[in-house]
């Protein structure tokens, strides 16, 4: 799919090793994809494939002894890569901000819900701490969360899994930010919860053009939410286009394997396709295709890193053997 | 809050009778004072009538009811070498004492935990491996000898502080009499804090470290910063905050500690507070003031756990939530 309008975040070629005593770990290396406003990109991957390194460099904050050491970040064209600290740190929560994974770690436990909005609004404006309070008071109505005044004044620990996750989906949209990236912000709260949040993650960003990255190993959440789909492994982007066509069509056969592991009801008491193996140990990556050792295609090729191919316009595909559009899913029942 | 304090104080004065009891036992089988007290040449008659006339004929239990009745309308006996009641001779020099216990105390936070938490936020560098190093010798080092080299090197070498005692500039605050308000208090009262602080120094500098290198890795700290929050902010309010409960709690009770084991540091800097008048009442074996000492530690302790309690429940909300169920 392409667009005319102007990325508001486009990462090309990015790398973020970490350089820890046992050796260079490689968690991202060559990863590039763009989101426009108003737009989800689901970036999908088993865990230590990279996604969420790939979402900490987007915001800079990549604890050491990991750092970015090649690519671009483009946010609106500036490259925030080599931005100072204090650009990025204005940058964050106020143009960026970023949702985590684990709603029960992510509020400071001793600190009062306000405290912790208040402070994220003035860091980045000027305004009374009785403004920035109703701004917050309002921001907790919009998450859905009930009588918010009285739960500014609570504590984290006061309440549930989902209304934290709530109240950070709120942080981070105080400052009405252009790009989010949310990092499996669904995987710890139970289903019902999390259709909630994603009609309402979904809603503000349709209302307020705001890019989304959502990082996320469930592909039955990308296929509801996003538009285009990056799946990631061992550190790259193996396959990247718009989601119909990847969940339909997928080239990659480790899409193929994500797909063909996702539980149906049209495959009942059959058992699952699996993939074979393991992730491989970023530590000292053998040369050549990561998948080589799971995958039911490779053979003498595979040695090579394979280069990223574009079957159609839009898509990438970093494989020797694509699955050519129409090939039959084995999977499919 | 309020049912959590009474039931707090029951325990406590639990805690002070079963302590009572363990203390006046305890220094009864110490030794016989009658030995020390009465003269080598005093014949039969003139013994017997000194150790009645002292209550040392009883039997241990009805020594010990009648030290309890006396206990509950306060008094604690009588000094057996200076004849006046041994809660006052305590109460006269304990203002002495928490003068040095609270300089100490202020020492060791004040450098303790920016000490710490520099060090714990960056475990790697030079100036971190050194705090810690010093920490283990703070540690290590026995009070006694540290002090004396501080005498040699402070008071007689370089000859810039008073080697020992304390000043007579009293000050009353409150009624509380202090040396703080001069020159020369300060002067005496600098090198038996830094003396008594150096342990509990190293104590805050690793309290602080562990809780930093602890915290600084929670995702409420990454999320903060993803806030956009200045680093300032980050460490000294969502990083501190943290830091401070398991501080809180140690420091309070080791208050108690400061004060009681101030023995050392004062017998060596000659300052004049109730650890030295222990160190004098054991060695002539004056019971009551041992033991009213021995109760007045024990009620300190009580009463710094009681205030700990209350401040971890200011600082901790999860804490004030228990209490409220129980």
């Amino acid at each position: 799919m392409v667009s005319d309008t102007e990325p508001t975040l486009e990462v090309r070629n990015l790398r973020t090793h970490f350089f820890t005593k046992a050796g260079v770990v490689k968690a991202v290396d060559d990863v590039s994809f763009a989101v426009r406003p108003g737009k989800v990109m689901g970036l999908v991957g088993e865990s230590g494939s990279g996604k969420t390194v790939t979402g900490f460099s987007i915001l800079g904050l990549v604890d050491a002894p990991g750092r970015v050491v090649g690519g671009e970040i483009r946010y609106k064209g500036e490259n925030i890569a080599t931005a100072t600290d204090d650009r990025m740190r204005r940058l964050r929560g106020r143009e960026i901000a970023m949702i985590f994974q684990d709603p029960m770690m992510t509020l400071n436990p001793v600190l009062r819900v306000d405290t912790q909005m208040v402070e994220a609004i003035r860091a980045h404006h000027s305004v009374s701490h009785k403004e920035a309070w109703q701004q917050s008071r309002d921001a907790l109505g919009r998450v859905g969360i009930p009588s918010p005044e009285e739960r500014l004044r609570a504590y984290p620990h006061q309440f549930s899994g989902g209304m934290r996750q709530r109240v950070a989906i709120a942080i981070a949209m105080l400052n009405r930010p252009d790009l989010i990236v949310a990092d499996e912000p669904t995987t710890a709260l139970d289903v019902t919860i999390q259709g909630q949040i994603l009609y309402e993650v979904q809603k503000l960003c349709e209302e307020t053009g705001t890019a989304l990255i959502w990082i996320t190993h469930d592909l039955s959440v990308v296929a509801g939410l996003a538009d285009e789909i990056c799946v990631m492994y061992a550190g790259r982007v193996v396959e990247h286009g718009t989601v119909d066509e990847v969940l339909d069509q997928p080239a990659h056969p480790y899409t193929r394997g994500l797909i063909g592991s996702v539980p149906s009801r049209n495959r009942r008491g059959q058992p699952l396709t699996q993939i074979p193996g393991m992730t491989p140990s970023l530590l000292n990556l053998e040369p050549g295709c990561p998948f080589k050792t799971r995958c039911p295609d490779a053979d003498a090729v595979c040695e090579a890193e394979p280069a990223i191919t574009h079957p159609a316009a839009g898509r990438d595909v970093r494989c020797h053997h694509p699955v050519t559009a129409g090939a039959p899913l084995e999977v499919t029942a | 809050m309020s049912v959590f304090i009474i039931r707090r104080l029951m325990q406590a004065m639990l805690v002070v009778l079963v302590m009572s009891f363990l203390v006046f036992a305890g220094v009864y089988v110490v030794g016989d004072p009658t030995q020390i007290l009465v003269a080598d040449d005093a014949d039969q008659a003139e013994r017997a009538r000194v150790i009645a006339e002292l209550g040392l004929d009883q039997p241990f239990h009805m020594q010990y009811l009648q030290f309890l009745g006396g206990a509950l309308s306060g008094n604690l006996g009588e000094s057996f070498r200076f004849n006046e009641p041994a809660l006052q001779l305590i109460l006269e020099r304990l203002p002495a004492t928490l003068e040095l216990a609270f300089v100490a105390l202020a020492i060791a936070v004040f450098f303790g935990i920016p000490l710490g938490t520099w060090a714990g936020l960056r475990p790697e560098s030079p100036v971190a491996k050194t705090i810690m190093t010093g920490s283990i010798l703070g540690f290590s080092l026995p009070t006694f000898w540290v002090g004396i080299m501080m005498i040699l090197l402070f008071a007689v070498i370089l000859g810039w502080l008073p080697s020992t005692g304390r000043s007579d500039e009293i000050t009353y605050v409150l009624g509380f009499p202090t040396t703080l308000f001069s020159l020369d208090g300060w002067a005496h009262i600098l090198l038996p804090a830094v003396n008594l602080a150096l342990f509990k120094l190293s104590l805050v500098i690793r309290l602080s470290r562990a809780g930093a290198r602890e915290v600084v890795h929670q995702d409420y700290i990454k999320f903060a910063r993803a806030k956009g929050l200045s680093e300032s902010r980050v460490i000294l309010v969502h990083v501190m905050k943290n830091i401070l409960i398991p501080v809180v709690t140690v420091l309070g009770l080791e208050f108690g500690g400061l004060v009681a084991f101030s023995v050392v540091t004062e017998t060596v800097f000659a300052w004049p507070g109730i650890g030295k008048l222990l160190i004098e009442s054991i060695s002539f074996l004056d019971r009551p003031v041992i033991v009213a000492y021995l109760m007045i530690i024990v009620l300190i302790f009580v009463f710094l756990n009681l205030v700990v309690d209350i401040a971890y429940s200011i600082l901790d909300p999860r804490v004030r939530l228990q209490d409220m169920k129980s």
